[in-house]
């Protein structure tokens, strides 16, 4: 597995984010502008601070969004829209909840929410390990082109819409639609599927979806799921290419 | 876009601060919608016997002592309270026949509400201007909707901005937009609802309007929006008693919810509620698609 998509070590069983260390930088966004907060992230260069705690989030947009180096940003509350957008490399742990389109189009590194995110978690996503600790909610791993996600609770509805490529786990449920047109993403559900979207099937669980969905829950450090409860879901390849026996639904 | 905000106070503390927490809000919701700002406050209801009304006139050297002489030889009606473009009135009648009364009777204003306890204000222009020029800060009440709007179905007018009055001390506010509005609107003009504006979310109001008339509930009218409109939305519906929200079955328009010992809110993001009292730690929720939310306090 890409050492890029390596998981941080979990924080202590309270719950709160893990001790800053001496080294930790600590951004109050109650006293400076978020527009600076992500300038220091893009210019952290090879000798800027490697840790960095977000405190006073309050629901902010673009938190840590574009951030392309190997630190590691706590976001000490719930965040706003488009968190940890486009990232590369940087581990960004979110200590509440996520809006919309938390790790939209990340690239590599890892997303952590430890709360639940809202709609289109993971979005277009190429690659890295997004794992939502909580819920997500509709739409999770639009279009995702790579990403791995793993989401310890359920899912809403259209999930992997359009999905490409990646891995979206869910150990809890997952709701209407489920891969919708998807491509080539492997799906995995432990819990109930409200229903599946156009062409997306169940398929056999074979020894290497057994051994790449184990993987994935490690790497997300999920406890208390075993990868013989999952059933796996996919692309039919029905859509592939046009058929005239559907030329009457366009 | 559009924003909206909902506050449901259950504090004294709270219900003090009500018009400036639903300020507060409103600010954060400015980039939602930029171009027209409106609340409807639940607050100091008229007596029994009275109502009020909200009127709005687009005559910045209105009258409104005539205005309220003019109420009080036909009813009966208290001072007049202004705030900028609007004026609140008690009327020693019920609001139904002072609403039909003002509407013949005074054209050039608007009634932008009428009933117990509903006062609407709503102005083009930014969130900012609003809640500075309406002096929310000073505004104490039981609960409270607002809406900052960005337009895309109509003109931007102070008449096309939300809330919308739905009747008696009901009010509608719409973050979306709705497809099959004029259809709708013709079939409701049909059934004697009337409508300002050529706006999509007052057709929303009407339709509600429309199915309380008939005899539903208001959890029933809500449900009845998901098989008749077409369209996005995101409404939350103000009540004399509380309010309600529901949401299009593809969820296309965000909300967040929030509670706490204080108050309960919703908001379009998260961010408008982060700046209430004790946010953090609320219990926060994001409302399921379809499915109506609503809050109570016992009539008085």
């Amino acid at each position: 597995m890409d050492p890029s998509r390596a998981h941080p070590a979990e924080p202590g069983a309270s719950g709160r984010p893990p001790p800053s260390g001496l080294d930790a930088q600590e951004i109050d966004l109650a006293i400076t502008p978020l527009r600076d907060l992500n300038a220091a992230l893009h210019d952290v260069g090879e000798d800027g601070p490697r840790r960095w705690r977000v405190l006073n989030p309050r629901g902010a947009h673009a938190l840590a969004a574009g951030i392309d180096a190997p630190i590691e940003v706590d976001v000490e509350g719930h965040a706003g829209y488009y968190c940890a957008g486009m990232n590369q490399l940087a581990t960004v742990r979110v200590h509440g909840n996520a809006g919309v389109g938390v790790a939209e189009n990340i690239m590599s590194g890892s997303v952590v929410v430890h709360g639940n995110a809202s709609q289109s978690a993971g979005a277009t996503g190429r690659g890295g390990l997004v794992s939502i600790r909580g819920d997500a909610s509709a739409r999770c791993g639009i279009s995702m082109k790579g990403v791995d996600i793993v989401v310890r609770g359920s899912v809403g509805h259209m999930s992997a819409f359009m999905a490409q490529k990646g891995r979206l786990v869910v150990c809890g449920d997952a709701g209407e639609a489920l891969g919708d047109s998807n491509y080539e993403a492997r799906l995995y559900v432990r819990g109930a599927v409200a229903g599946l979207g156009a062409d997306c099937v169940e398929k056999e669980m074979r020894d290497e979806h057994r051994t790449e969905l184990g993987e994935l829950l490690g790497l997300a450090e999920v406890e208390g799921c075993e990868v013989s409860e999952f059933r796996r879901y996919g692309s039919a390849r029905r859509l592939y290419n046009f058929h005239v026996d559907n030329a009457g639904e366009y | 876009m559009c924003g909206i905000a909902g506050l449901f106070s259950k504090s004294l503390d709270v219900s003090g601060g009500l018009g400036g927490h639903l300020g507060a809000m409103l600010l954060q919701l400015s980039d939602r919608g930029p171009d027209s700002a409106g609340v409807a406050v639940y607050r100091e209801p008229a007596p029994l016997g009275s109502s009020k009304l909200s009127l709005f006139s687009p005559d910045p050297d209105q009258d409104w002592a005539a205005v309220q002489d003019a109420l009080a030889e036909e009813f009966g009606a208290g001072e007049p309270e202004l705030r900028a473009s609007h004026a609140v009135i008690v009327v020693e009648t019920d609001a139904e026949a002072a609403q039909a009364w003002v509407r013949e009777h005074l054209p050039e204003l608007r009634v932008m509400s009428a009933g117990q306890t509903i006062e609407i204000y709503k102005e083009a222009g930014s969130p900012r201007d609003f809640v500075e020029a309406f002096a929310l800060d000073e505004m104490q009440g039981s609960h409270a909707l607002g809406h900052t709007r960005m337009a895309t179905e109509s003109a931007v007018t102070t008449e096309h901005s939300h809330p919308f009055s739905t009747g008696l001390d009901l009010c509608l506010v719409h973050n979306g937009s709705l497809s099959n509005h004029n259809l709708l609107r013709r079939r409701l003009r049909r059934e004697g609802i009337q409508f300002e504006t050529d706006n999509d979310s007052e057709v929303a109001a009407g339709y509600l309007t429309y199915r309380l008339r008939e005899g539903a509930s208001l959890e029933q009218a809500l449900e009845g929006c998901l098989d008749d409109l077409d369209g996005f939305y995101t409404f939350a519906v103000g009540t004399a008693e509380g309010f309600a929200v529901l949401r299009d079955p593809i969820a296309c328009k965000p909300a967040v919810m929030a509670e706490t010992d204080d108050w309960v809110a919703m908001a379009s993001e998260y961010r408008a509620i982060a700046v209430l009292p004790g946010a953090e730690s609320a219990t926060l929720w994001e409302p399921e698609p379809g499915r109506v939310y609503s809050w109570e306090r016992a009539p008085v």
